[in-house]
């Protein structure tokens, strides 16, 4: 396997583990026709961590029902291994921005109802799930309700629920998006360790430029009307994961320049102002 | 509680201006019975003064000693018995309907569309519309009885099971897609947990419903042992307090299968309140 896939790397042929083939979704919204994503495409190494950012209305989201097969009414192709995704799949596994967590069950069920279609035994499920909740953390609550655990604590639960099935793919929908500063940042380090840790390949949709900074081996920029990618930034591997890296600071604010948001010039602007000030 | 209790008499004694006998100073444990006691009081006065017509507004002491001459002599507790029996069985038929045909509906957007007319048609019909119709096909006896206290159960378990499985929120569907589910694993899972408090607060109503519905099945069709029988005994012989005696023991009967309810849905659903 690995030798016909060093073959493959030699003659251009990159291990790609999902790719998205010139995929256009449009929608009907009261009568009107949306093109909600237009002409994608995007390859996902194994192994790779993809950031996608972009303003509310790029499709982002679209681009993630697709991919878990949600939703198969589209043009262009998603393939997964080669082979072309037609129904949701325990290959693949998500996080959403809400934990959705089934507030009647504890947290040990709600890990294991992932494992429903998995043919283990009784131990073998109690098991993956206790390995699971170790990874987060999150051991000593697994008789706990989502009712009974902070928001943090539950998204934690929500993550050990994406990979107790062992998927091949990852897709993460800002998945740290409702929780408040500080627990972002810990859950940050606890993604990008998890994700290290098990080589997972994943694809993380966020608002937050920071947080693709930090946590993306590319940087994949979406623009809105319709949802299209703009650019890919590739994150320099020697970059250190600092955030006051020098070269973090620098990619970040090209990422804010090409979303529209033009860091330099506000910085300059704001001396300006308040230079003026002093000398009022 | 204990902290506002001792915040309320804290208060009582700050302010010793103020008269003792303002309801802000009756401890909050007594408040819900103190209308009670003030009318039972009211009753007694009139009934003993002679304000009331003692034919037509008993004493109360005229009502509890009925009350133990019931209990002892007459076996009021196997009138009691028949009526709690007729209720039981015409509460599960109906209920147990109610909530089947409620899953389904929840379950099948076919059979919504084909039902659904014709069940929210059904509700707009009072219940006591059924009454000689019931008679008619199944007799004023035990069968016709029976059937219309299940007819009252089923309807809001029906309509309270159904919306229970339909208002499950839709990314709890969309969940049960990403994870691979059978439908069986939907159910189990998903829907029927879910619907766990809307079916809850159908079997509730269901009870209420069913016990209103044997009391009047006892005074509309045939007479026969039970509470509403004896009401009718009472009415014709003209025993007021016989008839005070069940309306009583209807409503503390009433208040039992609350609280027992209540405490059922509490512990069932434990993880709603934690």
């Amino acid at each position: 396997m690995s030798i016909l896939v060093r073959a493959l790397d030699n003659v251009g042929v990159k291990n790609s583990l999902l790719r998205i083939e010139d995929v256009s979704k449009a929608f009907v919204l009261s009568g009107r026709a949306v093109q909600a994503l237009s002409h994608i495409d995007l390859d996902v190494e194994r192994g790779e961590f993809v950031s996608i950012v972009g303003a509310s209305g790029c499709g982002k989201s679209t681009l993630l029902r697709l991919i878990l097969g949600l939703d198969t009414e589209y043009d262009g192709a998603i393939r997964l291994d080669g082979r072309r995704i037609e129904r949701p799949g325990l290959d693949r596994s998500i996080v959403f921005q809400e934990h959705r967590l089934l507030p009647w069950l504890t947290v040990e069920a709600n890990v294991g109802a992932a494992l429903r279609q998995i043919k283990l035994n009784g131990a073998e499920k109690r098991a993956r799930v206790s390995e699971q909740l170790q990874l987060v953390g999150l051991e000593a609550f697994a008789k706990a309700y989502p009712a009974q655990l902070s928001g943090g604590m539950a998204q934690r639960v929500a993550i050990a629920r994406a990979l107790v099935t062992n998927p091949k793919f990852l897709l993460l929908d800002e998945p740290l998006g409702a929780l408040d500063a500080l627990t972002r940042l810990r859950l940050q380090d606890e993604l990008l360790r998890i994700v290290r840790d098990r080589a997972a390949t994943a694809i993380l949709v966020t608002h937050d430029v920071d947080e693709a900074v930090y946590l993306g081996d590319r940087i994949v920029i979406m623009n809105p009307h319709p949802g299209r990618i703009a650019t890919v930034l590739p994150v320099p591997k020697a970059m250190s994961r600092d955030r006051s890296d020098p070269e973090f600071i620098r990619l970040r604010d090209e990422v804010l320049a090409r979303l529209g948001v033009d860091r330099a010039a506000l910085r300059d602007r704001t001396t300006e102002v308040l230079a003026g000030h002093a000398r009022r | 509680m204990t902290s506002s209790v001792m915040g309320a008499s804290g208060a009582s004694t700050r302010a010793p201006v103020r008269s003792r006998f303002t309801p802000a100073s009756l401890t909050p444990r007594l408040r819900p019975v103190i209308v009670p006691i003030l009318g039972l009081a009211l009753w007694e006065i009139a009934a003993r003064t002679g304000l009331a017509d003692p034919r037509f507004l008993p004493t109360l002491e005229a009502i509890a000693v009925r009350g133990v001459k019931e209990f002892s002599e007459n076996g009021v507790t196997s009138d009691l018995a028949a009526s709690l029996a007729r209720d039981l069985l015409g509460f599960v038929a109906g209920a147990s309907i109610g909530v089947a045909l409620g899953l389904a509906l929840g379950f099948s957007r076919l059979l919504e569309r084909l039902l659904s007319p014709l069940l929210l048609a059904h509700r707009q019909i009072a219940l006591f519309a059924w009454v000689p119709l019931i008679s008619m096909w199944f007799g004023g006896g035990e069968a016709g009885k029976v059937v219309f206290i299940a007819l009252a159960a089923f309807q809001p378990a029906l309509t309270n099971t159904w919306q229970g499985v339909a208002g499950i929120p839709k990314i709890y569907r969309e969940l049960s897609r990403v994870l691979t589910f059978s439908g069986w694993d939907f159910a189990v899972v998903i829907a029927l947990p879910g619907a766990l408090p809307g079916i809850f607060t159908g079997l509730h109503a269901a009870l209420i419903y069913a016990w209103t519905a044997t009391v009047g099945a006892e005074l509309l069709l045939d007479i026969a042992p039970g509470i509403g029988g004896r009401m009718n005994e009472g009415q014709h012989l003209f025993h007021i307090d016989l008839l005070f005696l069940c309306v009583f023991l209807l409503g503390l009967l009433g208040v039992a299968f609350n609280l027992f309810a209540g405490a059922l849905e509490r512990r069932l659903m434990s993880w709603r309140h934690s």
